[in-house]
């Protein structure tokens, strides 16, 4: 498992590289009769998910990988104008780039809203004034990822169980602080859209709680390892994007939404407002959304998620809905809430605290 | 009036020589410098960059104990990979100046210096899985009966030590080796002409002799080590940060560029600090 985490971390970074070099050099000459630029997450750098696009359209998708809203404004304030074409963000930032003016309009008719699950349209967050500026394309959990072998799954069941002692020293915590703050807040039997300052203070002491019954606070790639390789048991602020593509190989680890519920992320796609191939970025939508790209975006080698689009079952085989907890989706969307969002004083003080708490 | 022509000419050169590495010099290193000097006395509110100079960052991070402690944590890991480094070079860099035959100390520096052809982030993954509880170090210990529960020697302080030490034991090898061989053996028959041991030799002749390599590959490794940030990341299990974590979570997190610059130029001032301790110190040694 060690090797097959170790071969899609050193694949990931092939990728990486290729796709920066490719903007690099998008003077140089082109073998696909078009191109475009997409600033992505890294589910997205997947060939099997990119390629069937460029094939069918004789086009080349020139693609950057980022990790964090933070990091993706930085870059689109570092560039100019018409430099990307197609964006794939937070769902709960998509009204940040908005306000930066960056979005262009989608037409509405032209998104297959309808096979979205209901929970997954988000119009509050994907339009403004009416006007639809993203779509949702993916989606999935941070909650408790664990090893079934090691740990009594019925204690998985209880949030309160990521500030005891009962797996001291066994426990890694994901090195996100919206998401697990946003955790936090639920174990404490608030809601994520509720989260003021006036909550910090108990957050904060659960953190510090947190922080000394773990192991170690960590990226994707080392929370991961961790976990596979059995240096902890239990990762908070896990989900399916982190055991379900490790299924075949180590079926002891599993996932669990408590009953306190958990925190749901969903990533968006937009086109961007200068892009000089609207068309085009339009038709790539159109197909990370159909049901076969769906599919593929949901087993990408980066990670796995749940599709937005409910029709992508079809294209899914059983044993990847088995991982993926494809019949508990109802259950599961109803008992999940959205990140946090907080405002800019309210974020400063969350990334206060999760330094504080990795001091500690 | 030919000779007043002639120097001309030759300072002409001279400045003709030295232009292209000064304008590079200003161009890439001067003017960024001041950019992030000027940009670090800007500040960050909410979600806008305000361009009024002020002391604002520099207030924060001595006031607020997680930023501060980053930099605390980065001098003492950093100065206990520095001596510990020492330590271990020098007696390897010894062994293969004095004691292994000529013709195979090509052969021993290569080998002491092989693993820096593995990539940075590859070596310190590596480590993470030698040192973890499955690990090769702990099942040894379990497996021989050493230890009974796996130690806890990975996502810590004690691996982001390792994992530097490792890597620098050989650039300090290098540079004491470099030392060591160009050492006129004179300067020991002397000394042992004039009675002194082994030891008395070695303390009172070649150690002071082989100082400036060991605090040149002192200072290369506290420079080095001090700004690093993979090494921390991967093995350190963010149990603790150090200030080129901080510095990271400025720019990818928040966007606070003018953050970012004010603890880069802290960082900045850390190994000035320590170059300046370092010359003046061999300063002395050498009068």
């Amino acid at each position: 498992m060690t090797r097959s985490i170790a071969a899609a971390a050193a694949r990931r970074f092939f990728r990486t590289t290729t796709a920066l070099a490719s903007i690099a050099f998008l003077a140089g000459p082109a073998v696909a009769a078009e191109e475009f630029n997409a600033l992505v997450w890294c589910d997205h750098t997947d060939p099997a998910l990119i390629e069937p696009f460029e094939k069918a359209n004789d086009v080349k998708v020139n693609l950057k990988e980022y990790e964090g809203t933070g990091a993706g404004i930085s870059i689109l304030e570092q560039s100019r104008p018409g430099d990307w074409d197609v964006m794939v963000i937070d769902a709960v930032d998509v009204h940040r780039v908005i306000e930066m003016g960056l979005l262009g309009e989608m037409p509405a008719d032209a998104l297959p809203s309808a096979d979205l699950f209901p929970e997954l349209r988000m119009e509050a967050n994907n339009t403004k004034d009416g006007k639809t500026y993203a779509v949702t394309e993916k989606f999935g959990y941070n909650t408790i990822s664990y090893d079934k072998t090691k740990v009594d799954p019925k204690d998985m069941e209880d949030l309160t169980v990521i500030w005891s002692d009962k797996y001291k020293g066994r426990i890694a915590l994901y090195d996100y602080y919206l998401p697990m703050i946003g955790l936090v807040q639920l174990g404490l039997g608030g809601k994520t859209a509720d989260l003021s300052e006036a909550d910090m203070p108990a957050i904060e002491e659960k953190l510090a709680a947190m922080k000394a019954a773990s192991k170690q606070v960590s990226d994707v790639v080392s929370s991961q390892t961790a976990l596979a390789t059995g240096e902890v048991d239990i990762l908070v602020g896990g989900g399916e994007w982190i055991t379900a593509s490790l299924a075949k190989d180590k079926p002891d680890l599993d996932w669990v939404v408590p009953k306190q519920g958990a925190v749901r992320w969903a990533q968006s796609i937009a086109v961007m407002k200068d892009s000089s191939k609207p068309e085009l970025a339009l038709k790539f939508v159109q197909y990370i959304l159909s049901p076969e790209g769906q599919a593929r975006l949901a087993t990408s080698s980066c990670y796995w998620g749940m599709p937005a689009n409910m029709k992508a079952g079809e294209h899914l085989a059983p044993e990847q809905k088995l991982a993926l907890r494809w019949d508990d989706q109802t259950g599961y969307l109803k008992n999940t809430q959205l990140y946090p969002v907080p405002s800019a004083e309210l974020d400063q003080k969350m990334q206060d605290a999760w330094t504080n708490m990795m001091q500690q | 009036m030919t000779t007043a022509t002639l120097e001309d000419r030759e300072r002409r050169r001279a400045w003709g020589f030295v232009a292209p590495a000064l304008i590079w010099t200003f161009a890439f290193f001067v003017v960024p410098f001041l950019y992030m000097a000027a940009m670090s006395l800007w500040s960050r509110q909410g979600r806008e960059i305000v361009r009024v100079w002020n002391l604002d960052n520099y207030a924060r991070f001595f006031t607020e104990s997680a930023l501060l402690k980053s930099l605390t944590n980065s001098l003492e890991i950093t100065l206990t990979v520095t001596v510990l480094s020492v330590l271990l070079a020098y007696p390897l860099a010894w062994i293969i100046a004095e004691r292994v035959p000529k013709r195979w100390q090509r052969m021993a520096l290569i080998l002491a210096i092989l693993p820096f052809w593995t990539s940075y982030v590859v070596r310190s993954y590596s480590w993470l899985l030698v040192l973890s509880k499955g690990g090769v170090i702990n099942q040894a210990l379990l497996g021989i009966g050493l230890i009974s529960e796996p130690l806890e020697i990975a996502s810590n302080r004690t691996a982001t030590v390792i994992g530097f030490v490792h890597f620098f034991v050989m650039l300090l090898t290098l540079t004491i080796y470099s030392n060591l061989i160009q050492l006129s053996p004179n300067y020991r028959r002397a000394a042992a002409d004039l009675g002194a041991n082994g030891f008395q030799t070695f303390w009172h002749v070649v150690l002071p002799l082989t100082l400036p390599g060991i605090m040149t590959g002192a200072f290369l490794t506290f420079v080095l080590c001090i700004g690093d940030y993979i090494t921390p990341q991967i093995l350190g299990g963010n149990n603790e940060l150090v200030l080129p974590q901080i510095i990271m979570l400025q720019i990818g997190r928040r966007a606070d560029f003018p953050m970012a610059a004010a603890l880069s130029i802290i960082l900045m001032l850390a190994v000035t600090a320590a170059y300046l301790l370092c010359a003046r110190w061999l300063k002395i040694e050498r009068a």
